[in-house]
Formats: structure tokens, C-alpha cells, sequence
């Protein structure tokens, strides 16, 4: 049984997944920014993102207010405004969507919360089925050097410090993390991830992502995807895909 | 039929309960808009408390967690069907896990205006998939009772306009973008929410009360089936014992 709802439209749904450090937002934000320098129609949609439900969404963290369940759930419903009124017109108008993180990050995420499998991946039904999805894989200690080393005061729910897994708070994010890529690990090949061994140079990642980009879409980028020919004189099409 | 007496989820349990330790008494009431329930449940709860029952009500976009951004998604004009019945299920799991179970382990009758059947409904009249909405509300706990208030769409048409005076947005359906007219929109969007309500009867084992009916005969209809349930276990009064040291 298919996961989600299959791309029928011209546009294209490109989305990376991978735990926190891995690398995953610099990647999609350097294949966006080449896939529009080649004249793509490109727009961005970022988790927990949409302005209809993300002011619940502040309260319940800054609050505590979540359990598994409901939290699961509020980033469902961020995630179904985004898919309603934003991706899936773009999708359908032609655009390449390019989303950092997917329903992918709710199934290793909640599922290490403690909801069920099948469940959060019924609820996430409704997605579109992305064309491609990469999984940036990168051993734990790798990632954890990256969060921890240069960055504020992780996040009580970032951490999994609802879950009571630790006292502290760096402990209990390796924990969730070290729980979280299992999660990943386990799904990769039931969701047929594209993997990228997050490990390697930045360069080295980006050419393999614009090799699969290629061979995977190839010519329907140039087929259907709304493009703008060099000389850039269908302006009021790429304008059809603003970048948030 | 005979329900199991404790609780039991319908098919997601949620992760740490015991259901065992769920000691009160779960009753639901159902129907479409301006059916008359909260009129019902301010009678049951009144009588219920007489009665000698700690009772608590809730209803729909009341959690802390989530009624206010419900309210002010409605105020715009984006909401999109998947993302309202995701976040009336938000809603739903934010009261059930902080209001409604934390009442049952304190023994409380809960009375619920509107439980997952109206969400479900919802979702069903704007063409979402039954099986995936009924899964993503399995973490619902079964009630002991749920009571449909049913009745046709001219009757909902009369109680409108003689008790509010006029058609709501939501409640009507504009969103289904039917036409520009609210009562035409009003009649065929509440057609189909009975029609869903109609479809979960036998499923959810809903008790049928004719909202046709005077308030009063719907009340004394509610007390006699929650009575003949035997959910309540009214003691019996000290008075006598009372007398007697006198």
C-alpha cells in the first residue's frame, strides 16, 4: 500500500530528511538555489512553518503543555496547511517544491515519542508522495558534535526532555537523537530514501544530490516544471513561486 | 449490548494509561448544529449534580491547547478541511489527556458536547476518507453512552432562524463554496453532516432521541436511558440513619 497520495500534477516535491546536524537544510538550500539559477521555478516549505496554526504550536512548547499524542498532532496540522494551501498548488501549477523535512520526520520523531507506528503513519495519509526524498545518514556522535558544539541552549522538546529519559539536558538529546535515527535507519528502506552519507564534503553531497535530481526527474524537469528560458522574459511565471 | 466496564480505547490506546484506574462515567452528546445539546447537557448537569455526582462538561475548540488557534483559523478564509479536522483533533487529544481523563480517574461524570463523531462527520461532508479519519481518532476512548440528538434539516432550519436569526459561516458550510447562498448552503451542508452522523449509529452504538421533541420530554428521555444504564450509583441518602441516632 502506497504511503501517501501520488504525484499527478507537473510540478515536483523534492524533500530531505535526517536527524538534527546532519547537514539536511544546507543541502536543500544549496540544490534550491541550483535548480533556480537553471531557471526552475523553486519554492520552499519548511516544517512547522504554517501561520494559521504555529502560534498554538509556540504556546504548547513554551507552556509544556504537549503530550506524544498532541504533539503529534499539531505538527500534523501544521503540516496539513502547508500541504493544502501552499504545496499543493505549487505542486500543481508546476513549481519544484523543495521541503526541509517531511511526514518522514514525524514518523522517526513521534515514533520515538512513544505514538504508534502505523498510527502517525495513517495520520500523514494525506501527503503528497515526494519524487524524491533524501535521507542524510550520519553516525550519532557526528551529528551531536555538530548541534552541540556551536549552537544556543537546545530546546526542552528538541531534547526529548518530555519523555523524562534523562536530567540532563544533553544527555537526554542524545538519547531521543540515538532513538530518532533508529527510527530513520528503519524506515529507509520501506520509504526508498535516496541516502546521502552525510560524512562527506559539502561539495561531494550537493553533486551527488544534483546527480539524482537528473537521473530521477531528468527530462520532466524540462518537460513540465515552469521554467524561465535564458533571457528571463516569462518573469511573471517565476513570480508564481515565491521563496519563503 | 453490554459495554466492558472499564474504558477502553476504540484502536490506538495511548501510550501509560491504565484504563482500570478510569473510575467515572464517560456520556456524549451528539447531533448536528443548533440541535439543542447544550441546552441538554446544562439540564444533565444540573440534575446529575443534584444528584450527588461531581460532574464536569466539555465541548469542542475549548482546550487550552488549541481552542484559541481553532478560533482565529475560522476567522480567515485559508482553512483548509484536512488542516480543520487535524486541528479539532488536536484540540480533542489536548482535552481528553488533560480534562476528560484526569476527571475520570477522579471519578467525575464527564458530559461531553460533541466527542470524535462530530469531527469524523465534519471531515466525511467535505469528501475526506472515513477509514483514515476514524484511525487517526482511535485514541478516543469508547464512551458508556453516546446519545444522538437527531432531527431533519427543517427542523435545524427553524431553530436557526427562530433562535439565533441567522446562519453562521461554518455552520453552513460556505467553505464547500456550494453557491453564495447561505441557506442553500446551510440545507445541503447539514444534509450531508446527518447523513455521516447517521452512518456511525450502529458502529458507535449511539442511542437515537428524536430532537423534534419539546426540551423537556428530550430531557426526561436522557434521564431515563442514562438511569436504565445503571451508570450511576446514587447512594443512598444518611437521612434515615440520621433520624434514628435522634
Amino acid at each position: 500500500m502506497s504511503l501517501f497520495v501520488p504525484n499527478r500534477y507537473r510540478g515536483k516535491l523534492i524533500v530531505v530528511e535526517g536527524i538534527d546536524g546532519s547537514g539536511k537544510s544546507t543541502q536543500i538550500s544549496l540544490l534550491s538555489h541550483w535548480l533556480r539559477s537553471q531557471g526552475y521555478a523553486v519554492a520552499f516549505s519548511e516544517w512547522n512553518s504554517s501561520p494559521l496554526v504555529r502560534q498554538a504550536t509556540r504556546r504548547g512548547k513554551k507552556k509544556e503543555m504537549f503530550t506524544p499524542t498532541s504533539f503529534s498532532l499539531i505538527h500534523a496540522t501544521d503540516f496539513a496547511d502547508r500541504m493544502e494551501s501552499y504545496i499543493l498548488p505549487l505542486v500543481k501549477s508546476g513549481a519544484i517544491v523543495c521541503a526541509d523535512r517531511y511526514a518522514y520526520t514525524a514518523f522517526a520523531r513521534d515514533v520515538a515519542r512513544g505514538v504508534g507506528r502505523r498510527w502517525v503513519r495513517n495520520l500523514y495519509r494525506f501527503a503528497m508522495h515526494p519524487n524524491i526524498a533524501f535521507y542524510f545518514r550520519v553516525p550519532l556522535d557526528v551529528a551531536l558534535g555538530r548541534i552541540l558544539g556551536g549552537r544556543d541552549a537546545l530546546k526542552y522538546y528538541e531534547a526529548g526532555m518530555d519523555l523524562g529519559l534523562a536530567r540532563d539536558v544533553e544527555e537526554s538529546f542524545r538519547i531521543f537523537q540515538g532513538r530518532i535515527l533508529d527510527e530513520y535507519e528503519g524506515m529507509a528502506q520501506e520509504v526508498g530514501f535516496h541516502i546521502i552519507d552525510a560524512t562527506l564534503s559539502i561539495e561531494e553531497q550537493q553533486r551527488q544530490m544534483r546527480d539524482i535530481v537528473m537521473n530521477v526527474l531528468g527530462d520532466s524537469l524540462k518537460n513540465g516544471v515552469l521554467h524561465q528560458p535564458a533571457g528571463g522574459e516569462f518573469n511573471a511565471q517565476a513570480a508564481v513561486a515565491p521563496v519563503l | 449490548m453490554r459495554k466492558p466496564q472499564s474504558l477502553q480505547f476504540y484502536s490506538e490506546p495511548l501510550p501509560g494509561v491504565d484504563t482500570s484506574e478510569l473510575q467515572g462515567k464517560l456520556i456524549v452528546i451528539e447531533g448536528p448544529d443548533a440541535v439543542g445539546r447544550s441546552t441538554q447537557i446544562a439540564l444533565l448537569r444540573q440534575w446529575l449534580e443534584q444528584e450527588g455526582h461531581a460532574v464536569i462538561d466539555t465541548g469542542m475548540a475549548r482546550s487550552a491547547l488549541a481552542g484559541k488557534g481553532i478560533q482565529m483559523a475560522k476567522q480567515g478564509n485559508t482553512l483548509g478541511p484536512i488542516t480543520m479536522t487535524l486541528f479539532y483533533t488536536t484540540d480533542f487529544a489536548d482535552r481528553l489527556e488533560n480534562e476528560i481523563m484526569p476527571a475520570l480517574r477522579a471519578g467525575f461524570v464527564v458530559l461531553i458536547d460533541r466527542y470524535i463523531f462530530s469531527i469524523m462527520a465534519r471531515a466525511i461532508a467535505r469528501g475526506e476518507d472515513r477509514r483514515w479519519i476514524e484511525q487517526v481518532a482511535g485514541f478516543a476512548l469508547a464512551p458508556h453512552a453516546v446519545f444522538y440528538l437527531r432531527t431533519d434539516v427543517e427542523h435545524l432550519v427553524s431553530r436557526v432562524v427562530m433562535g439565533r436569526g441567522a446562519f453562521d459561516y461554518w455552520e453552513s458550510g460556505m467553505d464547500l463554496r456550494f453557491g453564495p447562498d447561505m441557506y442553500e448552503s446551510f440545507v445541503r451542508y447539514q444534509t450531508r453532516l446527518i447523513k455521516a452522523l447517521d452512518t456511525m449509529v450502529e458502529r458507535y452504538d449511539f442511542s437515537v432521541i428524536d430532537a423534534s421533541q419539546p426540551v423537556d420530554r428530550i430531557f426526561r428521555e436522557l434521564q431515563r436511558q442514562i438511569k436504565r444504564l445503571q451508570l450511576l450509583r446514587v447512594r443512598p441518602r444518611k437521612r434515615v440513619a440520621r433520624k434514628a441516632k435522634e
